[in-house]
C-alpha cells in the first residue's frame, strides 16, 4: 500500500523517469519513510503495553536463585519484555544481585535488554524483512544466554564492587497500573521515542535512499564482502560508539547491504551497536571492577565477531 | 511534606524532578524537592529509577514517567 503510493507519487505526480537515479532514490525514501514510521508507531505502542505487565521487581523475583541455563534463558527473554531505563542499570544490578539472582543470570538480562530494542527490530523488519529481524532476535538472545553462562562459569563474583553486597534493599510494594494507565503509558512512550528519533531516521533513510539510487550496485563487494576477513571486526569496532543512533544506522546499513555488504557483517554490526554501548559501560563501571568489565566486553566482542563470521560463511 | 526524587542523574531522572516541581507549583504546595543520587539511599526504596518518594513512602518507580497531573494525584493521595 505504501509502495503503491510511493510509486504513484514519484512516477505519476512528479512524472519522473523510471530507472533514473533520482527517481530510485526518491521512491526508496518515500516508501521506507512511510513504512518505517507506521511500523514504529504500532510496534512501540504494542511493546510498551506488553512491557507494563513486566515491572523489574517481578522479573527480579522470577530470576532469584534460578539455576544456570534455565536462569540464563529466562533472563534473556525477560530482558526483552522488562522496561528499564539505562540509568537504572546500576540500581537494577544491585537489586538483582542482592536478591540472589546469580551473576551470570543477571548478565544475560543486561545483555539482552538493550540488544533486543524494539526500534531496531522494527527497522530491521521494515527494511530487511521478517526473516532477518527474526534472525537478529534469535542470535541476540543466544549471545545473551551464552555470554551470561560463560560469565557465570568464570566465577567472577569477586570482581563486583564490594559495596554492592552490603546494600540493604527495601521491599517496595509494586502498584499495578490500571488498563487506562497502561494505554496512556504506551501512547506516551510511542510519542516520546518518535520525538527523539524521527529526525535521525529521516536523515538515515535519505542517506540510504541516496546510496540506493546513486552508489553502483556492487561497490562494497570488493571491500566489505564475504571474503574480506577484516570486515567483521571493523564493523564491530565501528558499532561501539554508535549506540544512541541504533535506529539511524539501519537504513544506511540496508542500502550498503544492497551494494555488497554481507549479512554476517551487518548482523555483527547491529549487535555491536546495541549491546556494546560505551555509555552503558561507563555506568556499569560503578558496580563492576575494571577486570570484570573488560572480561564482559571481551566475551561480548568475541561472541559477536564469531556470529558475524558464522553467518558470512553459511549464508 | 518531604519529597524525594531518586535517580542516578540521567535525563529521565531530571525530567521527573522538573515535573514534580511543576506539580507542586500548580498545587500551591510549598514543599522541598530533594534529588537523591546516592545509590545506597536509592536502594532503600527501590531498584527501579527514576522514582518518587513522598513523606517516606514510595509512590512511583520506573518507566513510564508520570506526567504533571499524575504527580499531583500521587502527592495528594499521601
Amino acid at each position: 500500500m505504501f509502495k503503491n503510493f510511493a510509486e504513484f507519487f514519484v512516477y505519476h505526480l512528479l512524472n519522473l523517469q523510471k530507472g533514473s537515479k533520482f527517481a530510485d532514490a526518491l521512491e526508496f525514501f518515500i516508501y521506507d519513510t512511510l513504512k518505517i514510521f507506521f511500523l514504529l508507531s504500532v510496534i512501540i505502542f504494542v511493546v510498551s503495553f506488553i512491557r507494563s505487565f513486566f515491572p523489574p521487581e517481578k522479573t527480579k523475583k522470577y530470576l532469584s536463585h534460578k539455576k544456570e541455563f534455565i536462569g540464563n534463558v529466562l533472563a534473556a527473554l525477560l530482558g526483552v519484555v522488562t522496561p528499564f531505563c539505562s540509568c537504572s542499570a546500576v540500581p537494577l544490578f544491585i537489586g538483582f544481585v542482592e536478591s540472589g539472582v546469580p551473576l551470570g543470570v543477571t548478565f544475560s538480562f543486561l545483555i539482552s535488554s538493550p540488544m533486543v530494542n524494539e526500534v531496531a527490530l522494527v527497522m530491521l523488519f521494515g527494511l530487511f524483512g521478517w526473516k532477518i529481524a527474526f534472525l537478529y532476535l534469535i542470535t541476540g538472545l543466544t549471545v545473551a544466554i551464552f555470554g551470561g553462562i560463560v560469565i557465570g562459569r568464570m566465577k567472577l563474583e569477586k570482581y563486583v564492587e564490594e559495596y554492592v553486597f552490603k546494600i540493604k534493599m527495601g521491599e517496595a510494594e509494586v502498584i499495578s497500573p490500571t488498563f487506562k494507565e497502561r494505554i496512556a503509558y504506551a501512547k506516551f512512550n510511542t510519542i516520546d521515542i518518535l520525538r527523539k528519533v524521527w529526525l535521525f531516521i529521516l536523515i538515515a533513510i535519505a542517506i540510504g535512499g541516496f546510496i540506493h539510487g546513486y552508489v553502483p550496485q556492487d561497490f562494497l563487494v570488493k571491500y566489505a564482502g564475504k571474503d574480506n576477513i577484516f570486515a567483521v571486526p571493523i564493523a564491530v569496532a565501528l558499532g561501539v560508539p554508535l549506540y544512541s543512533n541504533a535506529a539511524g544506522v539501519i537504513p544506511i546499513v540496508y542500502a550498503l547491504m544492497h551494494k555488497g555488504l554481507s549479512l554476517g557483517t551487518v548482523l555483527a554490526f547491529m549487535m555491536a551497536v546495541t549491546a556494546l554501548s560505551l555509555p552503558e559501560m561507563i555506568i556499569l563501571r560503578k558496580v563492576l571492577k575494571p577486570k570484570l568489565l573488560y572480561i564482559f566486553v571481551g566475551i561480548m566482542t568475541m561472541t559477536i565477531i564469531f556470529v558475524g563470521y558464522m553467518f558470512n560463511v553459511i549464508l | 511534606m518531604e519529597i524525594l526524587v531518586l535517580g542516578t542523574g540521567c535525563e529521565n531522572c531530571k525530567k521527573l524532578y522538573e515535573t514534580t516541581k511543576k506539580a507542586l507549583v500548580e498545587l500551591g504546595v510549598n514543599a522541598d524537592v530533594k534529588k537523591v543520587e546516592d545509590i545506597a539511599e536509592i536502594m532503600k526504596y527501590t531498584m527501579n529509577t527514576p522514582a518518587l518518594v513522598v513523606n517516606g513512602k514510595l509512590v512511583h518507580s520506573g518507566k513510564p514517567l508520570p506526567d504533571v497531573e499524575k504527580v499531583k494525584t500521587l502527592i495528594n493521595n499521601v
